[in-house]
């Protein structure tokens, strides 16, 4: 297995990072706010080319740091750069420009966009980064086309299989060459010949292109195709290492 | 995203709802064509009005005899007949004044050949027609001369001489009036509808004179049922009123504290009035149209409120693969605009429809304009914008990690 080229500045770097939800209390009577801490004081880097899997149970904050690196939430406290930039320093419309442009995500229940074509699915990144609709659909059809779905570009979403709508999800995390994929559970809805195939094609992307891939998932299996894990539990860091064979 | 991608995606989302866009949209294609009917109405009745006092003449004054406001036994206005000829001669002489024209009314029988027509038949001077700016269409009307050797001379409104004529060119025949003898010497252009909805054309003018002497009979020779007086110019009606009525009670010899035995009514105040009320009916049918556009822009905000929160997954889509606030705000405040700029079209189509058939149906006049159109249209994309625009920022003030994981 020959390994990609790992750079000495880290591509996400988190310092004490945590988060607090505040639940406003139901009860009338009672009234106030519940706190519950899910990350405890997570500090994590992670470079270029990297192929990490993240594990741990339902509630050890896998999905709210997977969220964080995405820009889709923010943290209550603690550091977070991507690519060197401080991800709190920036607005709204800067964290949204991140999203389209530097990070591709793959969900565990696909997300694709409902009576859209394949096709347009694929393309929609591209025009929110103001791409012109026919240069984007040019682009999305070869990034089908690599995935073997060249001739499902006019489908939609429910009239693929799962396996397919995942690699149409991944055709989309890729469009605006990002250099990092997240993924969150990505296999959690396909049976396991499926998930081998996709995980296959996240194993050549991160080996062929180079692209930092993070990866939640609760099952060893999904994990060993990763390169490094990181195990939370209860919102902490309690493994970070190699992936035991 | 450009504009017109964006513009692209709201069409496709509501082409996707086919049903609901659709009974949404119908909200506001009432409420644009309530209003663009009611303003054709609305205007239409202005214009009636404002034709039917043009038709009148300008700057003009009526004054009957009798009064319309004193103390105990009274007659009515008109019961008594104090005016003469002598009258609308000295006012005819007043400085601001330009012309008189006496008149008396009556009603008679006409025949022509085998045909019949009951008409009013109006005794007047030359002047009455330069005094109602009333040309005529064919042959001629009668002069001094005539009036001063009593002639048996006609002129025709367009009705009656279509009714007694039919096909047939009237002028230099004869037809009789009460068994009388007349000259049909020229038809009047038409004139239309008066202030109280008669029609002006229904009616024959002869000499003031020979209706005095033949047709009508009087016990007081040279009395009139009333006359109408022509300022020389809008500026000078009040003095010409003062002027008028000073002169009147001089000649009537009404004493300091004696009540008038005439009146002498503005024209141009009876008109303001009727203008006004055409104005504010106008308003109201306008303004009781906008209710209904209201309500339709309600139901829009309603329909973008569900469809928001149905769509929520969507948007945090939308937003994990990079839009930002303000592609998400335009996205829905578009889809509100698109139903009601779509809305407004049918609903400017279906108003200018609607006018047609009530100007066909009831026979009344409508009048449609760029303006009221505009105004519609306008109105209708306001009201889009607003009620468009809650949902819009609602849609896209949601966080994009709770957009998410929406079910």
């Amino acid at each position: 297995m020959n390994s990609p080229q790992v750079s000495d500045h880290p591509l996400i770097r988190v310092e004490d990072l945590c988060k607090i939800y505040s639940l406003e209390s139901g009860n009338k009577q009672g009234g106030g706010t519940v706190n519950s801490q899910v990350l405890y004081d997570v500090n994590l880097a992670i470079h270029r080319g990297e192929f990490v899997a993240v594990m741990g149970h339902s509630g050890s904050g896998k999905s709210t740091l997977m969220n964080i690196l995405g820009c889709l939430d923010t943290p209550t406290s603690g550091h977070y750069w991507l690519d060197g930039r401080d991800i709190a320093s920036l607005s709204d419309d800067e964290l949204a420009q991140v999203r389209n442009r530097n990070i591709g995500f793959v969900f565990q229940g696909f997300n694709l966009l409902k009576r859209m074509t394949a096709l347009d699915n694929v393309a929609t990144p591209l025009l929110y980064a103001g791409v012109s609709r026919a240069a984007s659909r040019k682009r999305a059809l070869e990034l089908l086309k690599q995935t073997g779905l060249g001739k499902f570009a006019a489908y939609q979403p429910n009239q693929l299989s799962g396996g397919q709508q995942q690699r149409v999800a991944i055709s989309r995390a890729l469009v605006n060459n990002p250099q990092l994929i997240l993924a969150d559970e990505p296999t959690g809805n396909l049976d396991t010949q499926t998930s081998r195939e996709i995980m296959a094609v996240f194993q050549q992307l991160n080996q062929e292109q180079g692209i930092t891939i993070v990866l939640v998932t609760h099952e060893d299996d999904i994990a060993a195709f990763t390169r490094r894990l990181v195990r939370l539990q209860d919102g902490r860091v309690v493994h970070d290492g190699r992936v035991p064979a | 995203m450009s504009l017109l991608i964006i513009i692209g995606e709201a069409l496709r989302a509501l082409r996707l709802n086919r049903l609901r866009t659709g009974l949404t949209m119908l909200g506001m294609i009432i409420g644009v064509a309530a209003v663009v009917l009611m303003l054709a109405v609305g205007q239409g009745a202005q214009t009636t009005v404002n034709q039917a006092i043009t038709s009148m003449g300008s700057n003009l004054f009526f004054i009957v005899p009798g009064a319309t406001s004193s103390g105990a036994l009274r007659s009515g206005a008109g019961a008594v007949q104090t005016l003469t000829m002598g009258d609308a001669q000295a006012i005819a002489h007043l400085p601001s004044i330009k012309a008189t024209a006496p008149i008396i009314t009556g009603t008679a029988q006409l025949n022509y050949g085998a045909n019949n027509w009951s008409t009013s038949v109006t005794g007047v001077t030359p002047d009455y027609f330069a005094v109602r700016d009333w040309p005529v269409e064919s042959g001629a009307l009668f002069t001094e001369a005539d009036l001063r050797s009593s002639a048996r001379i006609v002129i025709l409104g367009q009705i009656t001489a279509s009714n007694l004529f039919g096909e047939e060119d009237p002028v230099g025949k004869t037809v009789r009036i009460k068994s009388s003898p007349f000259l049909v010497a020229g038809i009047l252009a038409p004139k239309g509808q008066s202030l109280d909805g008669r029609d002006q054309d229904d009616a024959v003018f002869i000499p003031l004179t020979t209706g005095q002497r033949q047709i009508f009979g009087n016990q007081f020779p040279g009395t009139i049922r009333f006359m109408m007086a022509q300022a020389q110019s809008a500026e000078v009606m009040d003095e010409a009123e003062t002027e008028m009525n000073r002169l009147l009670r001089q000649r009537h010899r009404i004493t300091e504290g004696m009540e008038n035995d005439f009146t002498v009514r503005n024209l141009a105040a009876l008109a303001a009035v009727a203008t006004g009320a055409a104005k504010v009916m106008s308003l109201m049918l306008g303004a009781i149209a906008s209710v209904s556009l209201l309500v339709g822009g309600i139901g829009i905000m309603n329909i973008m409120l569900v469809s928001v929160t149905e769509r929520t997954r969507e948007i945090g889509i939308r937003m994990a693969i990079g839009a930002n606030r303000r592609a998400i705000l335009t996205q829905f405040l578009l889809e509100a605009l698109v139903i009601c700029i779509l809305g407004g079209l049918v609903g400017v189509v279906l108003g200018i429809g609607g006018a047609w058939a009530v100007s066909q149906a009831a026979d009344m006049v409508v009048v449609i304009t760029f303006g009221m159109v505009a105004l519609a249209f306008a109105f209708a994309s306001a009201v889009g914008i607003f009620f468009g625009f809650y949902p819009a920022r609602k849609a896209a003030a949601l966080k994009p990690v709770e957009a998410l994981r929406y079910e």
